[in-house]
């Protein structure tokens, strides 16, 4: 289902355009934002109970009589929810206001609306554009501005700091994770989610899955420098250090608290579904069935779909639970001096092989 | 390099702040994330130890040397008792030695670990803190069977120690050395050999031999910049001289001697010497009266005395001058802490500030001994 169908589907149809219009769009985001909401639950818990498991312990536990975190501490995301939506909300006197309480939002949408065009089944998709995978790139970039933002107006050294860190960070790895997706593109000669998607059915050879991943050795490097640059554009470990919480306190989010704070928590959580998305889509055959022909019906794409995104958020959660943390200039090395020149000689790769392979 | 040179910005770090150990206030002029000067202020935790000393008598004085350095008390306990006993010329039993031995040692243990741990975190490893954190608790336990607490045992008597070992402590005692050695190895796997940890510390806030020597830099720190110095080699106190061990010093290994992994790593090592000096001691323990030698009444005669000993964050030294009453006339503590962080602005200049938190890390101070 799209938001063109939808608009077709609608009864006041062409006559009032914009009704019609905010009312499709309306039916799409509110579904968004609770699956959002939800898959955030899931993904703390999921994170406290990973962590816990890797650090030998057994995390939220519920014990005894009463609430408490529930059963195996299942009810401790809610808690946790709570918590920030009951918190007194605290605007520093010296914050410049507006700003202040822009920011959460702005680095919000920037996540929210890459939703738009990540195609979770083959017909569950909200706009499939033609020029989808560009869109989730450049609205991807929005959150950036909201870090700026949250940094600059809270009027506190660590928040400038942790500001000025993730600028030059995301800024920095859009560059080789935009590289790595050219590379696709050429490969897949479409911007278009879908038609990415659609590229990447059947096998090669009769044994792999024709995932892009396989499709050849350059785009199989692609996919690391594009995983590992999400990775820093989400600021998780070993890319924290806009947040840095032994150097920088809480970095850009130091002076948030309550429900601003957890709008900053949850968009960090949605942009790793929105990276692990683009990169199952991209690398790893979205919605394809990994075997051909082996529950590939439309229903089963969106298992699928959901499957290897998750399992990248895993492979994120284990990351940060596993790694120190990098210097702000190693991480500024890593990126121009090891991602940039590969992903180069990627497209330069990708653009040999389609000639003479493809 | 042209680089660009704006004002500097004033920026506190601490005292309330996650890796500062305690509570700790660095001012640093920062030029971007380059550190120019950082200026260490201590002093927030100030309790007046050496002031009280003079108004309590000298069994008074043990409980509050365990707040000094409260990560390994019972080497604090330990050096005093040392110092009085030197002074009073007590000769204490050999089991109380031996008892004292593995104590301080178990405790040099848990300390390190604690300081590898918090390391870790500074860096931003958050796994390898609840690991060392989990081990360290074993320790904890069996001092608590031992003497009822967990952090400040004032255990360590002058003449003796408070309570004898309970039964199936020493079977205890091999048990957990037989489970932490292996688990040294998997710190190693986690940690110390990790790439990025290496990239973060290796090479980062050397301290050279000179500049450690002229810092009265002890311990841990000192050998880590490649001096052999160690008071339980070099000046033997209690029966130190009985037990084989080596003083593991700092390589440069990766990177340059007497960088922060080096001194992470001397660290790391001296944990295994501290387990091989134990298991010696549990094999020669003898039997005893741990309470034969306790003096009626500590009354030291006329005179003073400085007496050091090797606690795991060096050279803790009391200076104590008796007018033969009970009540010491002046009592002084050098603190391996203390002149730890004297050199920090010294060893952090130029670098970044994720450095200079990851430098402040590696010298391993407790504030609570700095500030007394």
């Amino acid at each position: 289902m799209t938001v063109d169908q939808l608009i077709n589907w609608l009864p006041f149809g062409t006559d009032w355009p914009v009704i019609t219009f905010l009312t499709a769009v309306i039916i799409c985001a509110l579904p968004v934002f609770l699956f959002i909401a939800v898959y955030a639950l899931v993904a703390i818990y999921g994170e406290v109970k990973i962590s816990s498991f890797m650090a030998d312990k057994v995390g939220p536990m519920g014990q005894g009589v009463g609430f408490h975190a529930g059963k195996w501490g299942l009810l401790q995301p809610v808690a946790d929810a709570l918590k920030l939506i009951l918190k007194e909300d605290i605007i520093p006197a010296a914050a410049d206001k507006k700003l202040f309480i822009m920011a959460p939002f702005v680095v919000f949408i920037g996540a929210f609306i890459s939703f738009a065009a990540l195609p979770f089944g083959q017909n569950t998709i909200i706009a499939d554009m033609n020029i989808g995978i560009f869109y989730i790139l450049a609205v991807g970039s929005l959150s950036v501005i909201g870090i700026i933002l949250a940094g600059w107006s809270s009027n506190n050294k660590w928040s400038l700091y942790g500001g000025m860190r993730s600028a030059a960070q995301i800024v920095s790895y859009e560059i080789p994770a935009g590289l790595s997706i050219i590379s696709i593109i050429m490969l897949t000669e479409t911007l278009s989610m879908q038609g990415i998607n659609e590229f990447q059915q059947g096998t090669i050879w009769g044994i792999l899955p024709n995932w892009i991943i396989f499709n050849n050795p350059f785009s199989f490097i692609a996919f690391f420098i594009f995983f590992i640059s999400g990775v820093a554009e989400c600021n998780r470990t070993p890319f924290d250090i806009p947040e840095a919480e032994s150097e920088l306190v809480a970095g850009a989010f130091t002076e948030y608290s309550g429900m601003r704070y957890a709008f900053f928590f949850l968009s960090e959580y949605a942009e790793m579904f929105v990276v692990s998305g683009v990169s199952a889509t991209a690398f790893l055959g979205g919605w394809n069935s990994p075997i051909s022909g082996f529950f590939d019906s439309p229903g089963w794409g969106v298992f699928w779909f959901m499957g290897k995104t998750l399992s990248l958020v895993f492979v994120m959660i284990w990351f940060r639970w596993t790694f120190p943390r990098l210097r702000v200039d190693q991480l500024m090395s890593i990126c121009w001096k090891v991602f940039l020149p590969f992903s180069l000689l990627n497209i330069f790769g990708v653009g040999i092989w389609s000639l003479l392979v493809g | 390099m042209g680089v660009v040179h704006g004002d500097l910005m004033t920026l506190n770090i601490g005292p309330q702040h996650p890796s500062t150990h305690g509570v700790l206030r660095l001012k640093v002029k920062t030029d971007g994330e380059i550190i120019s000067e950082v200026e260490p202020i201590i002093g927030y935790l100030h309790r007046c130890f050496e002031k009280h000393c003079e108004n309590v008598t000298y069994e008074q004085v043990i409980p509050y040397t365990d707040r000094c350095d409260y990560i390994a008390a019972m080497n604090n306990n330990f050096g005093y008792a040392v110092t009085v006993e030197e002074l009073m010329e007590i000769k204490v039993p050999e089991r109380v030695e031996y008892i004292r031995v593995i104590v301080a040692e178990l405790n040099r243990i848990a300390s390190h670990l604690l300081a590898l741990g918090a390391y870790g975190l500074d860096v931003g490893a958050f796994t390898p803190f609840l690991y060392m954190f989990r081990d360290r608790e074993r320790i904890l336990d069996l001092f608590e069977t031992l003497c009822g607490a967990r952090l400040l045992y004032n255990y360590i008597w002058v003449g003796g120690v408070s309570h004898d070992l309970p039964p199936g402590f020493i079977g205890a005692v091999y048990s957990f050395l037989d489970y932490f050695e292996p688990k040294i190895e998997e710190y190693n796997e986690l940690l110390t050999y990790n790439k990025i940890f290496i990239e973060r510390t290796g090479d980062v806030g050397v301290m050279p031999p000179e500049v450690a020597v002229s810092y009265g830099v002890t311990g841990p720190n000192l050998r880590g910049s490649g001096v052999k110095w160690d008071i339980r080699k070099d000046e033997p106190y209690s029966i130190y001289d009985k037990f084989d061990f080596d003083i593991p010093v700092g390589a440069g290994e990766m990177g340059t001697v007497g960088d922060c992994w080096d001194r992470y790593y001397v660290r790391m090592v001296e944990m295994k010497e501290s387990v091989k000096i134990t298991r010696q001691a549990l094999k020669g323990i003898p039997a005893g009266d741990v309470h034969q030698a306790l003096p009626k009444k500590i009354r030291p005669p006329q005179g003073s005395i400085y007496k050091r000993t090797e606690s795991p964050r060096g050279d803790l030294a009391y200076y104590i001058v008796s007018d033969g009453s009970p009540i010491p006339y002046r009592l002084k503590m050098r603190s391996p802490a203390f002149t730890a962080l004297s050199v920090l602005s010294e060893i952090s200049q130029g670098w970044m500030m994720s450095d200079v938190l990851a430098i402040l890390g590696s010298l391993d101070i407790v504030l609570g001994e700095i500030d007394r």
